[in-house]
């Protein structure tokens, strides 16, 4: 059964001309990039509890959540400050306090616990946070530190493995197309804390495993086509795997998607930003990156083929 | 590359494959033979519901501690080698023990004598002449880190026979770099009480109350006010500072009912050196009042009726019975070197621990089914092939990640299914090449070659950044991050085998069997 393929994305020759739409490209980009850091800019990220500090509780109360006998209830036990708000279903509560400057957030955890149970009787607390405000600095910059980091390293094995034009053309795309999930962040609210800062991550590993596919195939076809201009050589390079890219964009797509139906509080907004970043991913392997390479390489690349790295590959 | 495979081969990457299965049974079932002693993966507390604390030690605290004794000894030894000193001072923001010399002249010869003071560790201070003209010893920063460390080491064990004493089931404590502990508690989603039991340090001494009612609104040097656990037993009581017992003097503590006035009470009884000192304070001081202080509270301060030899004793502070039980408990376990603060804690209800599970159970099995459906309808019998290996990729991640005893979160989950998404790429790949060698009107086995030969290096070039992007992310992660960079980093390594051999496997066997005219693709 299903012995043959029954689908296929594109026919086995196509020969769109990809590059023509490069300015258009990139201007859409650079667009849509410098809107995404006005975003971050202003309003901002909204900050999870991870980066922020300061205490969370979700409760189910039993029956409808009554706000104003839980607010009361949390102004008795002096805690006016806090904000309440409805998620879900009419008896969830999600309570939220900002760091103070009182280091025992904790203590107060248990506070609002005892007020909330006993002014609703009942009541189950699903989940009751408390990060403090200096941890709260320390996760923030270990998260950006690995983020960081990990562009570094992206950086330097690209080009390691390729040449210096290939690795920049695919950090600039890869900054591009993180400034674009924080606005895609911005916009949708979701709380940027720890697990988003795995999220991005992720999106920049799928993204860079995108671009290394086009470019491997680039570099494959430099050594083939000496004489071919750069810009028909990217063009049929980005054709020769565009199969291959939908289809991995597809099924890591199709992965992620009951994740973010089905996934609950926590990790529905990671894959949403996941599935956000696997189409931002898959457009700018091919309107960014290429065009990207394409200027950078002009009337350079050619000789680095011959010599080099790629010499040594050919071999194999 | 060959396209043929020796049956050894075969058996072994079929032998890894069963092995992988095997290993993960333990996570299905309970011990299917509990003779073996299987490893199975641990759920993280966002899954099973539990509450994590993230504790720090009082650097404070313990400063203070240290600068207080090098006082004391910076006293005595200028006593003792018959130097004057005056206004000895303890700056705890500078970390420092200052006195002014008698007389500017002698500051050379006390530093000197100074100087040869014990050091706890190399370098734990340094003795200099200051500007004003006083003597400073400043506690160096690296000592600070050293005592935080050796405080962090002797809490560890602390606070692990308190919780043990709660009967809180797999609880997991664990240092956290210098100066902080992180404590699990599976299964407790409200840590109150184990907050309070570890928020004390339980340092108790038994010192002589200053009977001068003049002293107890000015108290003399080595008096001190100290308040009542209690207010309502009164204000404070002038106590004198040197410790005639020891709480580390106890061998036992226990809580019971006080036979005479019914109230709940904790019984405690001395080692031998304990047994001595307390009979020899309480036969010199017949008639005064000795308190039971702890953690600078007063609990209770009886009068000395008679001495006590037998050393065992017992105290009765308006305890309830879980107060008599905790306390009993803390005296048991030890003091802790310093106090502990919570600067982080998440709990987790069990319930929302369940819908998790089921949440990203049910993720995963509807993200897989749908990647085993696109492959079949996109690749056909190469497309099945992708699947077996996809499976065996699960199978193996699942295996490894219980041969680590990992801790399975909800991120970790996420990564899972990230990883089916990735691996199939690696077969996308290949498929993909073999189709433009068959375009290119290579035979079948000659495609076969070189498209799996092509698509290598670029399955290795794109699974290699990816590794190193997640190594950075577990090395440098904390909590959620690193649960989730761990999968995605054994999925790699998973990934990498069932495509470049599982696959490549199945697809040489098919063709040997076969020998087909062209390929399915």
């Amino acid at each position: 059964m299903f012995g043959r393929p029954l689908l296929r994305f594109v026919r086995k020759d196509t020969h769109i001309n990809f590059m023509r739409g490069r300015y258009m490209g990139l201007i859409v980009s650079a667009v849509l990039s410098i809107a995404s850091i006005i975003l971050f800019f202003h309003p901002g990220l909204t900050l999870g509890l991870d980066f922020r500090g300061g205490i969370v509780v979700e409760a189910k109360t039993s029956g409808p959540a009554d706000f104003a006998k839980l607010r009361t209830a949390l102004a008795a036990q002096h805690i006016s400050h806090a904000s309440l708000q409805a998620f879900g279903a009419p008896d969830d509560v999600l309570i939220r306090l900002d760091a103070g400057d009182d280091q025992n957030t904790d203590a107060v955890v248990d506070t609002v616990r005892r007020a909330v149970t006993d002014a609703q009787p009942g009541t189950t607390i699903l989940r009751a946070d408390a990060v403090g405000a200096s941890v709260s600095a320390e996760l923030f910059r270990n998260g950006m530190l690995a983020l960081g980091l990990s562009l570094a390293m992206i950086l330097v094995y690209i080009w390691f493995r390729f040449e210096w034009e290939f690795a920049l053309s695919a950090v600039i795309t890869l900054v591009l197309d993180l400034t674009k999930t924080m606005g895609f962040l911005v916009i949708t609210g979701f709380e940027f804390d720890l697990v988003m800062v795995a999220a991005i991550l992720t999106i920049l590993g799928y993204s860079t495993n995108d671009k290394m596919v086009v470019y491997d195939r680039v570099r494959e076809n430099l050594r083939k086509y000496r004489t071919m201009p750069l810009m028909e050589l990217i063009n049929l390079s980005i054709n020769e795997t565009l199969n291959r890219t939908l289809g991995t964009s597809s099924t890591v797509f199709l992965a992620a998607l009951p994740l973010a139906l089905w996934g609950g509080a926590t990790l529905s907004g990671f894959a949403w930003t996941m599935l956000f970043g696997i189409v931002v991913g898959t457009s700018s392997s091919i309107f960014i990156a290429a065009p990207l390479l394409l200027f950078m390489g002009e009337g350079r690349l050619k000789r680095g083929a011959k010599a080099g790295p790629a010499a040594a590959q050919q071999k194999s | 590359m060959r396209m043929y495979y020796s049956r050894l081969k075969l058996a072994s990457v079929l032998g890894v494959c069963l092995l992988g299965l095997l290993l993960c049974l333990p996570n299905g079932m309970r011990k299917p033979f509990p003779s073996i002693p299987w490893r199975q993966i641990h759920l993280g507390l966002d899954l099973r519901g539990g509450s994590y604390l993230l504790m720090q030690v009082d650097l404070k605290s313990l400063t203070h501690d240290r600068l207080q004794t090098l006082a004391e000894n910076t006293r005595d030894t200028l006593l003792k080698s018959q130097l004057g000193y005056q206004n000895t001072n303890v700056d705890a923001d500078k970390n420092t023990v200052s006195f002014q010399p008698r007389d500017a002249a002698e500051a050379d010869t006390d530093v000197a004598t100074l100087d040869k003071l014990p050091r706890v560790v190399p370098n734990e201070f340094s003795v200099k002449k200051q500007d004003d003209g006083t003597v400073a010893l400043v506690l160096s920063a690296d000592a600070i880190k050293a005592r935080a460390r050796e405080a962090v080491t002797q809490s560890i064990e602390i606070v692990r026979r308190r919780i043990d004493g709660t009967g809180a089931v797999d609880p997991e404590i664990t240092r956290q770099g210098d100066d902080r502990i992180v404590v699990e508690l599976p299964g407790i989603s409200d840590p109150e009480r184990i907050k309070a039991l570890l928020g004390t340090t339980a340092k108790m001494t038994f010192r002589l109350v200053d009977s001068n009612p003049l002293h107890a609104t000015y108290p003399p040097p080595g008096v001190s006010l100290v308040p009542m656990a209690n207010p309502a037993e009164g204000g404070p009581l002038p106590v004198f500072d040197h410790v005639d017992v020891d709480g580390t003097d106890l061998t036992n503590a226990g809580a019971v009912i006080d036979q005479q006035t019914g109230e709940w009470a904790v019984s405690f009884s001395f080692d031998s050196v304990g047994t001595r000192a307390f009979s020899s304070v309480t036969q010199t001081n017949v008639g005064k009042r000795f308190a039971i202080v702890l953690d600078n509270k007063v609990i209770e301060a009886p009068l000395i009726r008679t001495p006590i030899t037998g050393g065992n004793g017992q105290i009765t502070g308006g305890f309830d019975a879980q107060k008599a039980t905790d306390l009993a408990l803390m005296l048991r376990a030890g003091a802790l070197p310093a106090p502990l603060s919570v600067v982080e804690q998440r709990s987790i209800g069990p319930s929302l621990g369940a819908d998790s599970i089921r949440a990203g159970i049910l993720s995963l099995g509807v993200g897989f089914l749908l990647v085993v459906v696109f492959m079949v309808l996109f690749y056909g019998r190469f497309g099945w092939y992708a699947d077996i290996a996809l499976l065996a990729n699960l199978v193996l991640m699942v295996a490894i990640l219980s041969l680590f005893e990992a801790t399975l979160t909800l991120p970790g989950m996420a990564g899972m299914l990230l990883t089916l998404g990735m691996a199939v790429d690696a077969n996308i790949l290949i498929n993909e090449r073999i189709r433009e060698e068959v375009a290119r009107g290579r035979t079948p086995l000659a495609a076969m070659q070189t498209g799996f030969e092509r698509a290598t290096s670029t399955i290795v070039d794109s699974n290699a950044t990816a590794f190193l992007a997640h190594v950075m992310l577990f090395v440098f992660g904390t909590g959620p991050v690193r649960g989730f960079a761990l999968t995605i980093t054994i999925g790699i390594a998973t990934t990498l085998f069932t495509t470049l051999l599982l696959s490549r496997m199945l697809m040489a066997r098919w063709y040997a069997r076969t020998r087909p005219a062209s390929l399915p693709v």
